[in-house]
């Protein structure tokens, strides 16, 4: 019984948790790091288009050159918007401020068929910029119903405050900039998020994309299941011979040997779970034109899969796993107490090295892919349509390479996902040497 | 200025994972050559320790990115 309540476990809290979203706003800081101001270029003869922050209005983002780091992020980043194909399918969105919770589809915003997922309108007061939901915090924006806010209304200026570089956002109402806030994050601000006027609590499309591979791993495993039952012996047909295969292999290569063949069988559902899971989001990751869905390389949701296998290994963990922490037999006295401040440190390295490979590996991916592809845009910017021309020539061999080993690590990183639970599981319920 | 810094660190700490990660790979390599027939235990241990040495550059890298 516990080995199914390990599985929904990890399934629910993945995605319960995931709906404030952490590593969205990591990237804000860094958002223009290459240094160029967007505004700084943007005229300042008419002064009268300029607001009160020194923002002028009528210069969309949309209008200035190619930048690859942001356009990294921006694709690399959890929204509000599942883009297929450019086209911007609405998602449900669930906001809580001050002026209360409200609850509507993203379509609201208004967003366009390549409109780079800026939003064209404003509803109550938030605003769609880059697939993400901000809100006005400025006064004098009306704050209730939908608002038309016109084509290329945002824009956003770098600003130093206290030595470090800052991106404030701004959306343009009849030629005024209103500043925007972005999410409040489940950290409260801790990793650079700051804290603002509004939780995101929507299911974003991180969200979706588990969900839906949830349901496609389940209905998978019932048919292979069903099959089985029917008769056991016959040999697998389709998609039951690839799940064998798998599964046998998590047995063999890192069940039996990390845990113990006799005491494996109490884990292996949650090694499967975790292996399929995380393996079906990193190949869902890697479908072109589909959302660009980085839900594996959101550190938020590595977060929750690193803290379930934390309390797995520490609830499982057995008297000679506790004292090998806190005191380590076989060793000089005075070096006990160090090895236990050490082995501390270790108990929650652990998890924050699985959390953090994962994530890091699945976006580093996704942004070489990504700045294989800005190429064109680079040389489009430096020569023109001939640019273009030879950005595509270059960037469509380095893309598919980069796909082909994009695919390997997609299997790579979710084995050694379940084979790193698996040797810490293994270590603590070890009895004795 | 402090951008810059924490770009060169991350890449130190990428060039240790480098030479960490070649050097288990290199001796696995050499290990399954000497005794192919102990090519699976090998390679799931090579799997495992490059996995260890890239969490040690990991948390440089991320270390890093807070910095900036």
């Amino acid at each position: 019984m516990s080995r199914n309540i390990y599985s929904a476990l990890l399934i629910f809290a993945a995605i319960l948790f995931s709906f404030p979203v952490i590593s969205q706003d990591h990237n804000h800081d860094g958002h223009d790091h290459s240094g160029h101001n967007h505004d700084d270029h943007a005229g300042h003869d008419h002064a009268s288009d300029q607001g009160e922050h020194g923002v002028s209005c009528g210069h969309g983002d949309e209008h200035h050159e190619y930048d690859p780091a942001a356009t990294a992020i921006h694709h690399i980043s959890d929204g509000n918007v599942l883009s297929i194909f450019d086209y911007p399918l609405p998602l449900p969105m669930i906001l809580k401020s001050e002026a209360g919770l409200e609850m509507f589809m993203s379509s609201k915003f208004g967003a366009h068929f390549a409109g780079h997922e800026n939003g064209e309108k404003s509803y109550n007061g938030y605003v769609l910029y880059e697939g993400s939901a901000h809100r006005v915090v400025d006064a004098g924006f009306p704050m209730t119903g939908s608002v038309d806010l016109g084509h290329g209304a945002f824009t956003h200026q770098v600003v130093n405050i206290d030595g470090k570089d800052k991106t404030l956002k701004y959306v343009c109402y009849e030629n005024k900039p209103y500043k925007i806030d972005a999410r409040t994050t489940l950290d409260g601000g801790m990793l650079g998020g700051g804290i603002t006027s509004f939780w995101d609590l929507s299911p974003s499309k991180n969200v979706i994309a588990m969900l839906l591979v949830s349901l496609l791993l389940f209905f998978l495993f019932r048919g292979a299941a069903k099959k089985y039952k029917e008769d056991p012996l016959k040999a697998p047909s389709g998609v039951q011979g690839v799940l064998e295969t798998l599964v046998v292999f998590i047995r063999d290569e890192v069940a039996i040997p990390f845990i113990g063949k006799g005491k494996y069988m109490k884990y292996f559902p949650f090694l499967l779970s975790i292996f399929f899971f995380v393996l079906g989001l990193n190949l869902f990751g890697q479908i072109p034109f589909f959302g660009s869905i980085n839900a594996t390389g959101n550190l938020t949701l590595t977060m929750v899969l690193a803290l379930i296998v934390f309390i797995l290994v520490n609830i499982n963990g057995k008297k000679d796993y506790w004292q090998h922490i806190f005191w380590m037999p076989g060793v000089p006295g005075f070096v006990k107490p160090l090895l236990a401040g050490v082995e501390i440190m270790g108990l929650f390295i652990k998890p924050l090295t699985l959390m953090l490979r994962l994530a890091g590996n699945i976006s580093a991916g996704h942004i070489a892919i990504l700045s294989f592809i800005g190429l064109i845009f680079i040389f489009g910017d430096l020569y023109g349509t001939l640019g273009n021309g030879i950005g595509t020539v270059l960037a469509i061999p380095l893309t598919l390479f980069m796909m082909a080993i994009e695919l390997i690590v997609a299997f790579v990183q979710a084995f050694v996902f379940a084979i790193l639970t698996a040797s810490y599981i293994g270590a603590a319920i070890e009895e004795h040497h | 200025m402090t951008g810059t810094l924490a770009a060169v660190g991350a890449g130190l700490a990428v060039i240790g994972a480098g030479i960490g990660i070649g050097m288990v790979g290199g001796k696995a390599m050499e290990a399954i050559a000497r005794q192919p027939e102990a090519s699976g235990d090998i390679r799931s241990g090579m799997i495992l320790m490059a996995a260890f040495v890239e969490g040690a550059a990991l948390i440089a890298i991320l270390l890093s990115i807070f910095i900036r």
